[in-house]
C-alpha cells in the first residue's frame, strides 16, 4: 500500500484578459492527468525541465496550490475531500523542504522561534519545556550547534540555513517529506552534505521522499523510482537503475545523454541526441504526443495524432510512446540531424543518448 | 608564445571605513590561440572577478586591479578607457551568465548586432543588417529575418543565450570569455549551446576561457583547467590529468562528492566539510585549510607554494602535501573514506 497515491491529477491555471469584464481563453495546463504511488520509506524521484509542471505537482500536493482535478491520498486518507480547516491538522503529516533556505525562512525570527512556531501552531502536547528538549535533539540531528538557537537565518551559510529548512519540516514528526530542489542553491562541495544528510533523515525517521529536482544525477543518487515529466505529464517512469540504465522514451534519452559528466574521457566518447528548438507553450502543447515536435525518433503515423499512454514495459517501467519497442530494438534510427558526437568514433545509433555506464 | 598571458593579477576591492576585500590573489595563467581553458570555483572563488578585470569592466571606484594582463601584444591595464573600447568585441568578447540582464531589453536584437558590427568593423547599416542575418542563422535561430526585428523579451531563455553569443562572435575575436553561460540554462538546452560554442570555437580558430563551476562541463571542453579557491588557483592541469589524478586536497574532495550520472553507487557521497565561509586568509596559510582532510600544522605557516607534480607534465598544485589516489578517480574510489 503506497503512502501517498496521486490519481489523474489537473492543475489548470487559466489565462484571462480584460479588466472589468475579463475573459478566460484558455489555460496553462501546468499538470495534465499524473498519477504517482510513492510507497512508504521509499524515495521517488521526479525530474524535468523548467516549465514541465514537477513544482506545480509538488505544490498541488501540498496544497498549496488547488488542483483542478484528481484526488490525492495519504496514508488512506482523500487530501482534497478535506477543507482548509479540517486539512490543517492533517498538515503535519506532510512536510516540505524548499529550494532556497533564505527566502523560505523568516529572517526576523530566531532559529528558536522558527522551529518551536510549528510545535505551537499544532498545538504539540508537552508545553515550552518539552519543545525546547525537542528541538535541541533535532538541531543536533540535522547537525548544527545548540547555539545556533539564538541566531538568525543571515547568520547562517547556505548548507546550515539548508539544514534549518530540513529540520523545520522535521519537527513534526510528518510521514511524507516534499523537497523542492534541496540542494540546487548550494555550492557543489556543500550538495553532498546536504544529500548525505536528507539519506541519514530517512533511516532514523524511516520517512517518505517525494524529491523534486533538476539535476538528474542527484535525483539517480538518492531516488529509488524515478518519474520523467514533460509539459505536465509523466512520460516515463521506472526504478532508478532501470530508468538511467535503459531510458527508453527519446525525451529520457536526450535528457540523460545532456548531462555533462565529469571525466574528459567519458565525455569525447560519447554520442548525444541533441533535441532541435525549445519547450513548446504549456498552454498550447502540442497535439498528439507533446513531444513529437522536438522528438529525433518521430515518425509519419500516430505520433502527432495520438496521445499516447502511460503503458507498462517491464515490471515497474512504464513510458508514453508508441513505437518504445522499436526505438529499443533499434528499428528505428533517430534523425541523423539529431545526433552530436564530440569525437570522430561514431557510436551505434540505437545505444546513442545512454549514459554509458 | 601564448596569446593572453595574466601575471599575479591581484584584484583588492577597498570599502571606506571596512577592512579591504582581495577577491583575486596573484593569479596567473596563459591561454594558447585557439586554446580551451577553463577556470573552475565555486561561488567566492574569485573566477568571475578574473574575468570582469580581463574584460576591464570592474568598476574604477573602490576597485584595485594590480599585475599585468597581456593579449597579444598589448598591456590591457595600460590601455585608455577609449583604447579598451576598441579592444573589447574586437579581440575579446564575453558571453555573460544571465542574456536577460545582458541584453538591452529596449533595443531590437537586429540593432544590438549591428551596432557592434558596424563599430569595430567599419560596414555599413545595410551591409551589417545582411551579416546579422547570416549571424543568427549560423547559432542556430530559426526564421533570423523575423528575429532580428524582435526584442530580447520575446525570445526564450536558450535563444537569447544564442543571440549574446551572436553579438560575442560577430567581429571574430581572437579570444572569448565565457562566464557561466549554461548555468541558467535546462540540460537539453545546455547541451545545444555547448554543442554551438564548440563549433564556433573550432570554426573560427578562437581561444576560450570557460568560467563555470560545473566540472562536467569544463570536462567535456576544455584542454586545460584551473581550479580556483578562496581567490587563487590551487590547481592546474591538461583536463584529462586533472579529472584522472587530481592532487590539490581540494580539487579531489570535490570530484569524489559530485553525484554522477554514469554511477550507480547509492550509499553516502563522500563530503567536504564545513562551507566556503571557512577561510584562512592566503598570507596565513593555505586557504583550504579548516576544510581539509590532509591538513597538517605546517599548513598555516604562510602560503603554501606552488609545485609541479612529479611525472606530470604541466600539472601543478599549490599544496605541499597532494594527494595521489592509488587508482585514477574514474567513479571507482569514490565512495572510500579519504585517505
Amino acid at each position: 500500500m503506497s503512502l501517498l497515491q496521486v490519481r489523474d491529477l489537473k492543475v489548470h491555471f487559466p489565462i484571462r484578459s480584460g479588466t472589468l469584464f475579463t475573459r478566460q481563453h484558455g489555460s496553462v495546463k501546468a499538470v495534465d492527468g499524473v498519477d504517482l504511488d510513492v510507497p512508504a520509506g521509499t524515495t521517488f524521484g521526479l525530474v524535468g525541465e523548467s516549465g514541465c509542471g514537477k513544482s506545480t505537482l509538488a505544490r498541488a500536493i501540498m496544497r498549496l496550490v488547488e488542483p483542478t482535478a484528481g484526488s490525492i491520498t495519504l496514508d488512506g486518507r482523500d487530501l482534497l475531500g478535506l477543507s482548509e480547516r479540517r486539512l490543517r491538522p492533517v498538515r503535519r503529516d506532510f512536510q516540505m523542504v524548499f529550494q532556497d533556505p533564505m527566502a523560505s525562512l523568516d529572517p526576523r525570527q530566531n532559529v528558536e522561534s522558527l522551529l518551536t512556531e510549528p510545535l505551537r501552531a499544532h498545538r504539540i502536547p508537552g508545553g515550552s519545556v518539552e519543545h525546547a528538549r525537542r528541538i535541541r535533539t533535532l538541531l543536533e540531528v540535522v547537525g548544527l550547534p545548540a547555539t545556533a538557537l539564538e541566531r538568525y537565518p543571515h547568520e547562517f551559510s547556505g548548507g546550515q540555513r539548508q539544514r534549518i529548512g530540513i529540520a523545520r519540516a522535521l519537527v513534526l514528526n510528518p510521514k511524507l517529506v516534499v523537497a523542492d530542489e534541496p540542494v540546487s542553491a548550494l555550492d557543489v562541495s556543500v550538495q553532498a552534505q546536504v544529500i548525505n544528510l536528507l539519506k541519514e533523515l530517512q533511516e532514523t525517521f524511516s520517512l517518505t521522499y517525494l524529491v523534486i529536482a533538476h539535476d538528474l544525477a542527484v535525483v539517480r543518487h538518492i531516488s529509488d523510482t524515478v518519474a520523467v515529466m514533460y509539459l505536465g505529464q509523466i512520460i516515463e517512469q521506472a526504478p532508478a537503475t532501470a530508468l538511467y540504465r535503459a531510458p527508453t522514451h527519446p525525451y529520457t534519452k536526450a535528457l540523460m545523454g545532456a548531462v555533462p559528466v565529469p571525466d574528459p574521457a567519458v565525455e569525447a566518447s560519447r554520442t548525444r541526441i541533441l533535441l532541435r528548438g525549445d519547450l513548446p507553450s504549456p498552454a498550447n502543447p502540442p497535439s498528439g504526443c507533446r513531444f513529437h515536435t522536438r522528438c529525433p525518433w518521430r515518425q509519419a503515423t500516430r505520433c502527432a495524432d495520438e496521445r499516447p499512454a502511460l503503458r507498462t514495459l517491464a515490471p515497474g517501467h512504464q513510458v508514453a510512446c508508441h513505437f518504445a519497442e522499436e526505438i529499443a530494438a533499434g528499428r528505428i534510427p533517430p534523425s541523423t540531424t539529431a545526433v552530436s558526437s564530440a569525437a570522430a568514433a561514431p557510436a551505434a545509433a540505437s545505444s546513442a543518448a545512454e549514459p554509458p555506464s | 608564445m601564448s596569446f593572453l598571458r595574466v601575471r599575479d593579477l591581484t584584484v583588492t576591492f577597498t570599502r571606506p571605513g571596512q577592512a579591504p576585500v582581495r577577491a583575486v590573489d596573484g593569479v596567473t595563467f596563459d591561454v594558447g590561440s585557439g586554446q580551451s581553458v577553463g577556470i573552475v570555483g565555486e561561488s567566492g572563488s574569485g573566477k568571475s572577478v578574473t574575468s570582469l578585470a580581463v574584460m576591464r569592466l570592474l568598476p574604477a571606484r573602490n576597485v584595485q586591479v594590480t599585475g599585468s594582463i597581456e593579449l597579444g601584444d598589448q598591456d590591457l591595464l595600460a590601455l585608455s578607457a577609449r583604447q579598451m573600447r576598441d579592444v573589447r568585441g574586437r579581440d575579446v568578447a564575453m558571453i555573460f551568465q544571465d542574456p536577460m540582464t545582458s541584453l538591452n531589453p529596449v533595443l531590437t536584437v537586429g540593432r544590438q548586432l549591428v551596432e557592434v558590427i558596424v563599430r569595430h568593423d567599419g560596414r555599413s547599416v545595410a551591409e551589417a543588417r545582411r551579416d546579422a542575418q547570416a549571424l543568427l542563422e549560423r547559432v542556430g535561430i530559426p526564421d533570423p529575418a523575423r528575429r532580428l526585428r524582435e526584442y530580447p523579451h520575446q525570445l526564450s531563455g536558450g535563444m537569447r543565450q544564442r543571440v549574446m553569443i551572436a553579438i560575442a562572435v560577430a567581429c571574430r575575436p581572437r579570444l572569448l570569455i565565457a562566464d557561466e553561460p549554461t548555468t541558467a540554462l535546462d540540460v537539453t538546452i545546455q547541451a545545444q549551446i555547448l554543442d554551438l560554442l564548440r563549433d564556433l570555437v573550432e570554426e573560427s580558430g578562437s581561444a576560450l576561457v570557460m568560467i563555470t563551476h560545473d566540472l562536467g562541463v569544463v570536462a567535456g571542453l576544455c584542454e586545460r583547467v584551473h581550479v580556483m579557491y578562496s581567490g587563487r588557483i590551487v590547481e592546474s592541469a591538461p583536463a584529462t590529468g586533472l579529472f584522472a589524478r587530481p592532487a590539490h586536497p581540494y580539487t579531489d574532495g570535490l570530484l569524489r562528492s559530485i553525484p554522477r550520472i554514469d554511477d550507480e553507487e547509492r550509499g553516502m557521497l563522500h563530503t567536504i566539510r564545513g562551507s566556503v565561509r571557512d577561510v584562512v586568509a592566503w598570507e596565513h596559510g593555505c586557504a583550504f585549510q579548516p576544510r581539509c582532510d590532509h591538513a597538517v600544522e605546517s599548513c598555516l605557516g604562510g602560503p603554501p607554494p606552488v609545485h609541479d607534480l612529479t611525472g606530470a607534465p604541466g600539472h601543478r598544485v599549490r599544496c605541499p602535501r597532494p594527494v595521489h589516489p592509488a587508482t585514477p578517480a574514474t567513479g571507482t574510489g569514490r565512495s572510500e573514506g579519504s585517505a
